[in-house]
């Protein structure tokens, strides 16, 4: 069985529990383990937190949020049009942080790779950001059964 | 997000509750830093995380300026009670080598 749903939200950063909460909402039937679903809410916080500091940098824009299932794997896309990042390798490395004045800690990206299964992101600068993820719910519990 | 702190003997006691994340931290950065610069001459502060029940990479980023903060006046800062998640997060950061978590009581 497989559902979606879309979600398009301000880059507000009073959103970012919004649309962590959503999404946490629309994964509960696939019978994630609470570790599970922290892991998904965290890496959801930190993409939409990008989007609010990096890609609108304060400015108001438009994020869209899709989510799909697919047996028990859960797919989440987190999208803007913001202002795009010229070196995503860069961006990606532990601890780097675009702006460092202001108490990031550059592990946002590190996060998401982290706590989710599956990690992409493609982006342009002017143009925007699409962070791709994904999160097959039961793998740790298979993992630690073998 | 909800910050009281408290002295106890030669410790400050900063207990954090509720959601850290971007939109939080901005909320308690002044609280926190007000507290610190009106406890400048304890030799340590004890960041209580028992009732924080989210918290994303802006928390590490948060804990490191109090950490920055707290240096400046040579007082050693230490982490004690976070959930399994927040240590999640705390452990892959490597903050615990500059702010030791501590056995708290809850």
């Amino acid at each position: 069985m497989s559902n979606q749903m879309q979600l398009k939200f301000l880059s507000r950063s009073e959103n970012e529990v919004f649309a962590r909460n959503v999404v946490a909402a629309f994964a509960l039937p696939l019978n994630p383990t609470l570790s599970e679903l922290s892991d998904v809410k965290t890496a959801v916080s930190e993409a939409v937190t990008n989007c609010i500091v990096h890609a609108y940098a304060g400015g108001e824009g438009w994020i869209v949020l899709d989510c799909e299932t697919q047996g028990r794997t859960l797919h989440i896309t987190v999208s803007d049009s913001g202002r795009g990042i010229e070196d995503v390798d860069r961006a990606l490395t532990p601890f780097y942080t675009s702006v460092p004045g202001e108490e990031r800690s550059g592990m946002g990206f590190t996060i998401m790779q982290t706590f989710m299964t599956e990690f992409s992101v493609r982006s342009e600068a002017g143009k925007g950001t699409k962070v791709d993820m994904r999160k097959c719910f039961g793998a740790e519990a298979e993992a630690d059964a073998r | 997000m909800q910050i009281q702190s408290c002295r106890r003997g030669d410790a400050l006691y900063i207990y954090l509750s509720g959601e850290l994340d971007e939109h939080s931290a901005s909320q308690i950065r002044r609280a926190a830093d007000e507290a610190i610069d009106a406890q400048a001459g304890v030799s340590r502060a004890v960041f209580d995380l028992a009732g924080v029940r989210f918290m994303d990479s802006t928390g590490i980023g948060f804990l490191m300026g109090r950490y920055r903060r707290l240096k400046k006046y040579g007082i050693a800062m230490y982490l004690e009670n976070p959930d399994r998640n927040a240590d999640k997060i705390l452990t892959l950061s490597g903050i615990y080598a500059l702010t030791p978590k501590q056995q708290g009581k809850v």
